[in-house]
Formats: C-alpha cells, structure tokens, sequence
C-alpha cells in the first residue's frame, strides 16, 4: 500500500488509513472458489493442526454450500476467538502447513475462509450460541484476553455463573490492545467480546486483581478461579539511556494506536527496534505507519535465529523495514534536552558454538563499535512475567511462568486453574492466541467436569 | 429450530435425509453408522437372489477439476445371502426403531415370487418396501428391474403382487429409463403403490479410455452400459419429479432421489414435490458425515425462512411447473451490465455475437475504458451471457414492464381458433 508522506502532520484520515486493515477478505467468488477447491478429508490434518481442533473441512463445505451460519458456527464453536484467529494465526505453520494440498498443488486458505465466514457473522451480528441452564456454580475469570473469553464462554454454555475482572477499559486482551490494527481491527476483538457477554457473563472492566480485589475475596466468593491475566509489557532492556525521551515500548507503542490516533509523533523520524520477535515486527511495521522514514530492525543473531514468523518476517520486508543482523545495541545515546540522537552498537559474529538453547552463540566483534543516527528507539525484547499477581495468589511458578497440571491446567492451589500466556514458558506452549483459547477451553471444561462430578455426588448422596 | 421429521405415505423417520438402496446401504455396520452420523432413514441395497458382481464396477466423470460430477455403475443388488441381511436389518432396527429401515426388494415377475419375498422381509420389522423396477443393468437381462419398469402392466401387475401380503407401505422405485415417467408412475399407483421414489441410474457409458481404446470401466478388456448418477443427473430427475407431481393421476407421496449433494438440492426437490430424498453418489463421495452439512443447512435455511416443520416445504413449487403452451408470451426480460462489477472478460459479447442475438457493444466510454453495453430493443431476454458471465452481480436480467396483456400460446391459439369459428360460422350462416 501507498504509505503515509513525511508530511510534518498526521491527519486523523491518513492514520485510519494507514491503520485500516491491510488483507483484504475473500469476494464471494473467491470465497466459493476456494471452498469447492477442499477436499473435505477425513480425519483431516488440518483439524489436528489448528490447536482448538476446529473441523476446518467442515465450515469450508459450509461456505461452500452458502450456509455461512452454519460455517461461523463450526469455527467459533470451536475457537471462542476465531474471528481473530482468522487474522492472527500463523497458518503456514499450523492448519495450512498441515493441508494435503501443499505437496500436490497449493494449500487451502484456511485463514481467509475462516474470516469470510466469521465476517460474515460479524456483519449479520449472528447470535451463535446460548448459555447453558444454570448450575449454581461461580467462577472467577481473571483477564479478558483470549484465554479469559474462551474459559469463560466455555463455563457460560456449561450453565455456570462467570465473572470476568479486566484491569483495562476494555476486554479482548492483545487482541484488542497488542496486536496492530492493520494486521487486526480492534472491532473485531470486541465482537468477539460482545458474543461472550451476550451469554450472560459479567465483565468487569477496570478491575485490578490484586488492587481492586484481591485473591483472598475471589476465593473466597467463587468455587473456581481461572487466572488469565497473560504478560506484560517489554521489560527493561538494561543498558544505558533507556529513559530517554523517544525510547519506545513496543507493545505500549501499539496500544496507543489501538484506541485512536496516537501521541506519538514519528513522521519523518528514524526508528531503530531492538529484537526480532513477532512484537518486534509489529513495533517496526507500527512505525512505518505512524510515517517513520526509516525503520532498523537491531538484533544480535542472523535470519536464522530470529523467533518472528515467517509471514510476519516477509510482511516487514514489504513494509520496507531494513534488518541489521548480528548488531547489538549498547547504549542509548541522547542530547542536552534529553531527546534520543543515536543507537550505539557492536557488530557480533557467531562463534560457530551452539547455546543451551541449541542456538549458535554470538560474540560482539572487538572495536566494531558504531553509532547509528535514530530520533526514536522501540523496545521488543519479550514480555514481563505477573510474578507479582502469581505470588498473590500464592502459587507455585518458575520465573513467573505458573506451573499446572497440563491435563487439567490446575495449579498449586486446586481452586484455581491457568490458561494462557500466564504459562506461556518453561516448555508449556507457545503465545499465540490460539493456543490461549484452547486453554481457557481446557481450564473451563476440567473445572465444569470437577464441580459438576462433585455435584453428582451429593446428588447421589441425597438419593 | 425447526422440525425435520417427516412421515412418508405413512414410514416416518426423524428427518428427510434417506441413504438410497446402493453400496452405502449394503450391511447393517454400514447403516448403524450411518444412523449415528444422522441420516434419518436407509433403503437396504436391493434384495433378492443373491448375484455375483464384476470387479471394477464404477467410474465417475470430472468435470474442470471437480471430481465426481456424474457416477457410473455397473453393480448389481445384493451379493450377499438373504438371511444374512434379514438378520442385519433385523439387529439395525432394534438399535435404531425410530429410524426408518426400508427393505429394497427385486424378483423374477411372478405373484409366488413377490409374496414370499415381501413376507420374508415384513417379518424381520422393516418400515416399509421399495420394489426396485429401475435397475438399467445386469438385472434388466434377467427381465427384472429396468427391463420390468420399462413395461407399465408389468409395474403394475408386481406392485399389486407385492400390495397383496405386504402390511407396510409400498414404495415403487422408477427408473428413467423411459419416455414418459408419469405413464409407469400411474400404473404403479394402479397397482396400489402408496408411493414412489424416483430416480435410479440412467443408461450410461462412462467413457473410452483414449490411449488404451478400453471402455470405462472396463472388466478385463470389456464393458457394458452402467447406470449414471450423482450431481449431474440432477436436472433430469428434478423434471420427472415435478412431471409425477403435477400429475393428478400419480397423486401419491414421492421420494426424491438423483444427484442431491447438498442441502441446496434438498430444498428443491422438497419444493417440487418431494417428501423426503435419498442419496447415494455424495455419501459415497464424501462418507456418512455429509449429511451433518445438509442438516445444518437445512436447519438454518427453514429458520431463516421462518418455518417450523421442513414438511412446509413439500410441494410448494409444483403448481409453478406447467406446460411450454401456458407461458406468457409477452413477459419480458432484458440483460443489463452494471459496469462496476464487469470484470471485461468479453464472454457475454461472443456468447451474444456468434451464438445468440448479437445485442452486445464493446464500446469505450468517455474516460478510455472499455465497457460492454447491451442493446435491450434487441435483446430477446434468452440469459445466454449472464449465464456465461463469470463474476457476482455483473449481468442482471430485468424485468421489462411492456404493457401488454398476459398472452399464452395456448391463449392464442384459442383466440385465433374462435376467429376461425365466427368467421366460418358467418359463412355457413351466409
Ligand atoms: C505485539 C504482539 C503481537 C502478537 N502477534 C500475535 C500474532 O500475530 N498471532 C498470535 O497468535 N499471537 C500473537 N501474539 C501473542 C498473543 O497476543 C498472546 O499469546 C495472547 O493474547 C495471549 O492471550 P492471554 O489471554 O493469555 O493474554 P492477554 O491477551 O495478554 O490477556 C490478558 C488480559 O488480562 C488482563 N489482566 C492482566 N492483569 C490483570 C489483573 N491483575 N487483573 C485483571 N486483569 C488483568 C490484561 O489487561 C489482559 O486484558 C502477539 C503478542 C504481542 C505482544
Ligand atoms: C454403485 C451403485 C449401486 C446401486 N445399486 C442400487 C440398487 O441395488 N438398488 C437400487 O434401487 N438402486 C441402486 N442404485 C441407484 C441409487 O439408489 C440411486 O437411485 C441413484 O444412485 C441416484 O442417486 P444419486 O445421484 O444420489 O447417486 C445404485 C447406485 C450406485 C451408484
Ligand atoms: S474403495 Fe478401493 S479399497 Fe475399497 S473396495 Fe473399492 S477399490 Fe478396494
């Protein structure tokens, strides 16, 4: 797409521009070209793939035969976020990578059948699903994010009593605050939202657990608790200069253009972003949109070693994002007023050794030491772990990642159960939204499981 | 959510979505799961003397890629012993008692031949019969299936055989093989049919394999005619459906079957006069869970439709099928091009050029682009181009309101004819 100038303003019609989604949907022509190409297998890959199992044959034959109720149905029933997910998931590597297509002509589009679909629902505000017959049963949900929605709207058609506390205005997670707009709408998010609350789930928004109420009174009030309050933002990347005026979060940077046009000024500037994993590129291909007039991406490894997927590593590119390989930031240079003039670095070179983490280990270059010329600087080294929430709570975790029985996502405390990027680590999946929704799936159906068995007992008893 | 049972000539079963007497419907494990994926009823594979079968038996027709656009045969009924099946269809109906199980049933056309078999099958608890007059291979040979449903009195005589002993409704299956479907339809239900159900497989030859000469399918070297089914064959058994339809002399339940793959299809052959549908080429393309898709359609089509009972649908476009001689002659449409979702593929303009009424410009308006307009005072409303056109919303046909009065073929010849009366009775009065 044609990109904002370095015009010196940011008018509010260029930034919806820049900010409106970049992929557009499929035509319905494209739509039942594309349907009538799958195979409907059975015992479909694809399904296996997708982490909440949806029957992914299934919905495209749907579209197929125009029954697009029917295909949203399919999708959400399984995936409480698929609308997202439609945009979000890094296909190639999940339900299209797995689509016997691939070896004999081209895969599926997987993603955009799924969004055609959920668009559609979103348009006609289709009401999918209803809540279950009410147990008696409450539950706590704590963060509205994917694996909060999807606990939650699982517990909602099971008949349980949910509230969700979200510390924010506003539910949906990243979905709604850390993922860009371009790659994802912030109305879609709250759809998704909006369909989990029309099944009588109350979401408490600006509700700090922890703050506002603490674990104790959950608790106390609820017979389960569901901890989904996923990470933070990018810790501290500890080298000098970091309170520099125009030294950047990556995920805070987002955030602002989530709910309108931001404060930021970056047109015209040259933006150096430091890391190289998905938040990374957003950070990078978020300031090319805010009219940055060059963006560096700065990582101390190759290509090879970034965590990005390859989609995303690819859209950068388009976005005309430069990479610096094996560059390491040192230190954050500043002038007099305190504003950011340079990124000091040092060339690296791999040493041909492989890491604990089975990557090759890289040794800055003695006396490469360069100044690179930036009016801002983005952060985006990871995400900061809720230690703080967990010990609340006082459950088990290492490093902040909580620990949980990986069938029944229970943690230390047999009242409460995790789902999301809150055990994200440690060999416990990956962040991505998908995997948190079917966590939150997991999470609610082993507590609707262990209430509801325990309520069959006294039954029995009374009998 | 609306309810889809239906109660056919008297078999009711919980929806209208029936697996046809062929492979899919040859054994009890085959049916039981098919009830446990959805389907609301199975006609057994055809039951009678057991045969032996050909191997290599089916072949199917592609189309542009889309596999299975029409499916040839050449297998016979049953292979398997008669008591093995009576005692499956026994065990399935025991599991499933509300489903519907219909016993398919073809015999050498004899009266001792029919009692005994209708006897045999009634016994073991099935809902209903269908006698299969319609298999146009292998059987016909024998002077059984197509060879006897090609032959009114014959149809008539064996439904009246098998109307004799049997204690649950008859169904007559037709085959298409035929000139005029409604003849054989009115001898079946003179024969005391309380229903029919048609299509079976039209007489086909699949292809010729054009490197190795051979047919297709071929049986070591040979072939013979099969009988043609699947998404193809659906137009003709949409028109033999309605024709039995609209025939007050027929005027008994119909069974749709020929070439229903999807939800889509179900709905129009309910709505032109069908009371439930049976399937046999999708589920054999796809597996039993087909019909998951097409409940779920159907479901979310009557809700959209507002209707509670899918039996609302049966018939409601009958009365709009009549004879060419009854259309109005003066209705008009005309083809419009909106320019905004023309994509310029130029298909309408030779379509209308070199085969159709040459009412298509290529013109080049004000700004240098090209465009295509038509000629509506010569358009004569045929749809050729929009039914070439390849994208959504590009080509509509319009109604054109012409002032004149409705006027038939039918009309006019009448008008013409009592011009002719009053102008030869003036004569014989002068
Ligand atoms: C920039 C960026 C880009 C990403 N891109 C992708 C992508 O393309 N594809 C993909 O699959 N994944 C992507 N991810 C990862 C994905 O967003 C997460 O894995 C996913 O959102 C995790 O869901 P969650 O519900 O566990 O946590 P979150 O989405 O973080 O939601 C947690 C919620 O809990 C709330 N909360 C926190 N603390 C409290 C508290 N004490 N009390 C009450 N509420 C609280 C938060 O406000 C938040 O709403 C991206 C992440 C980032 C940061
Ligand atoms: C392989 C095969 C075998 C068949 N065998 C029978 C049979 O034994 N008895 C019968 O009445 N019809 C038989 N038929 C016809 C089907 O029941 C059905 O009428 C026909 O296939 C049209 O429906 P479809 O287009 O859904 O396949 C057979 C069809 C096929 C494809
Ligand atoms: S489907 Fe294939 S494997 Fe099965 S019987 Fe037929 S030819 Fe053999």
């Amino acid at each position: 797409m044609e990109l904002s100038s370095t015009l010196a303003s940011f008018t509010p019609d260029l930034f919806m521009h820049n900010f409106a989604e970049a992929e557009p949907g499929l035509t319905h022509k494209g739509a039942i070209e594309e349907s009538n190409r799958c195979l409907y297998c059975y015992d479909a890959p694809c399904i296996t793939a997708c982490p909440t199992g949806i029957n992914i044959p299934s919905f495209i034959k749907r579209i197929a035969t125009d029954n697009l109720k029917g295909a949203a149905y399919t999708i959400m029933d399984a995936n409480p976020v698929g609308a997202s997910c439609a945009r979000v998931c890094p296909t190639e590597e999940l339900c299209e990578g797995a689509c016997v297509l691939n070896e004999s002509s081209k895969p599926i589009d997987i993603g955009r059948l799924q969004r055609y679909a959920t668009d559609w629902a979103i348009e006609k505000d289709a009401s999918l699903f209803e809540a279950g017959i009410p147990n008696e049963k409450k539950v706590a949900v704590i963060g509205g994010g994917p694996a909060g929605l999807a606990a939650a709207r699982e517990l909602a058609r099971e008949g349980f009593s949910v509230v969700i506390y979200e510390s924010k205005p506003l539910a949906g997670g990243l979905d709604t605050h850390g993922i860009v707009s371009f790659r994802l709408p912030q109305s879609i998010s709250l759809w998704e939202v909006e369909q989990v609350r029309k099944l009588g789930v109350d979401i408490r928004t600006h509700m700090k657990v922890g703050t506002d109420i603490t674990a104790e009174q959950l608790l106390t009030e609820y017979d389960a608790v569901v901890l989904a309050a996923g990470m933070g933002y990018v810790p501290p990347i500890k080298i000098e200069g970091e309170q520099l005026q125009g030294v950047y979060d990556a995920i805070q940077l987002v955030e602002q253009t989530k709910t309108g046009q931001p404060h930021v000024n970056l047109i015209g500037k040259k933006v150096a972003v430091i890391g190289a994993g998905n938040t990374a590129i957003d950070g990078a291909t978020c300031s090319v949109r805010l009219g940055a007039s060059n963006v560096k991406m700065v990582y101390r490894r190759t290509r090879e070693e970034m965590t990005a997927y390859d989609f995303e590593y690819e859209f950068a590119k388009q976005e005309g994002v430069e990479f610096n390989w094996l560059t390491l930031p040192k230190r954050i240079i500043g002038d007099a007023t305190g504003k950011v003039t340079h990124l000091e670095c040092v060339q690296m070179k791999l040493t041909g050794e492989l890491g604990k983490d089975g990557r090759l280990v890289p040794m800055p270059v003695e006396g490469s030491e360069f100044l690179m010329p930036v009016d801002a600087v983005v952060t985006a080294i990871g995400q900061e772990r809720r230690t703080d929430l967990i010990e609340h709570f006082g459950l088990e975790h290492t490093w902040g990642v909580v620990k949980i029985d990986t069938t029944t996502h229970r943690t230390s405390n047999p009242k409460v159960y995790a789902a999301g990027d809150i055990i994200f680590g440690s060999g416990q999946g990956e962040a991505m939204v998908v995997s948190a929704a079917q966590q939150g799936k997991l999470a609610a159906y082993a507590i609707s499981q262990h209430l509801l068995a325990q309520e069959d007992h006294s039954l029995r008893s009374i009998v | 959510m609306a309810d889809l049972s239906i109660d056919l000539a008297g078999i009711r079963s919980p929806n209208p979505f029936w697996l046809a007497s062929a492979p899919p419907t040859n054994t009890g494990y085959q049916v039981q799961r098919a009830f446990e994926a959805g389907w609301g009823g199975a006609v057994w594979k055809t039951l009678g003397d057991p045969i032996i079968n050909t191997s290599a038996r089916f072949a199917a027709i592609n189309f542009n890629g889309q596999r299975v656009a029409g499916f040839n045969n050449i297998e016979l009924i049953s292979d398997r012993p008669l008591d093995v099946n009576l005692k499956e269809i026994y065990e399935t109906k025991k599991r499933f008692p509300n489903h519907a199980v219909i016993a398919s049933l073809m015999v050498e056309p004899t009266q001792y031949k029919w009692h005994e078999i209708v006897k045999r099958v009634e016994d073991v608890g099935v809902d209903g019969l269908e006698l299969n007059f319609g298999c146009p291979h292998g059987m016909a040979e024998r002077g059984m299936g197509a060879a006897s449903g090609q032959q009114p009195d014959l149809v008539q005589a064996q439904t009246t055989w098998a109307k004799e002993v049997a204690t649950t409704p008859v169904i007559v299956k037709l085959t298409p093989n035929i000139t005029d479907i409604t003849v054989v339809a009115r001898h079946a239900v003179k024969g005391g049919a309380d229903a029919i159900s048609l299509i079976n497989t039209i007489n086909s030859l699949a292809g010729v394999d054009i490197h190795s000469w051979n047919t297709i399918p071929h049986v070591g070297g040979k072939g013979a005619h099969g009988g043609y089914c699947g998404p193809a064959v659906k137009p003709i058994a949409l028109n033999m459906l309605a024709e039995c339809a609209r025939d007050m002399n027929v005027g008994v339940p119909i069974s749709g079957i020929g070439g229903i793959s999807t939800w889509q299809d179900v709905v129009e052959f309910m709505l032109m006069g069908a009371t439930g549908i049976q399937v046999c080429t999708a589920a054999m393309h796809h597996g039993f869970r087909i019909v998951e898709e097409m409940i779920d359609g159907l479901n979310n089509y009557l809700d959209d439709k507002g209707l509670s009972s899918v039996t609302e649908l049966i018939g409601q476009s009958v009365s709009r099928y009549s004879n060419w001689g009854d259309l109005d002659l003066n209705y008009q449409v005309v083809a419009r091009i909106n320019e905004e979702n023309c994509i310029n593929c130029n298909k309408c303009h030779i379509a209308c050029e070199d085969t159709s009424h040459q009412c298509i410009d290529m013109l080049t308006n004000a700004e240098g682009k090209s465009i295509l307009q038509v000629r509506e005072e010569d358009c004569v409303g045929c749809n050729l181009c929009s039914i070439v056109c390849p994208v959504d919303g590009a080509i509509d046909m319009i109604e054109i309101q012409n002032g004149m009065a409705p006027m038939s073929w039918n009309d006019r010849q009448k008008m013409i004819g009592s011009l002719n009366d009053s102008y030869t009775g003036a004569e014989v009065i002068g």
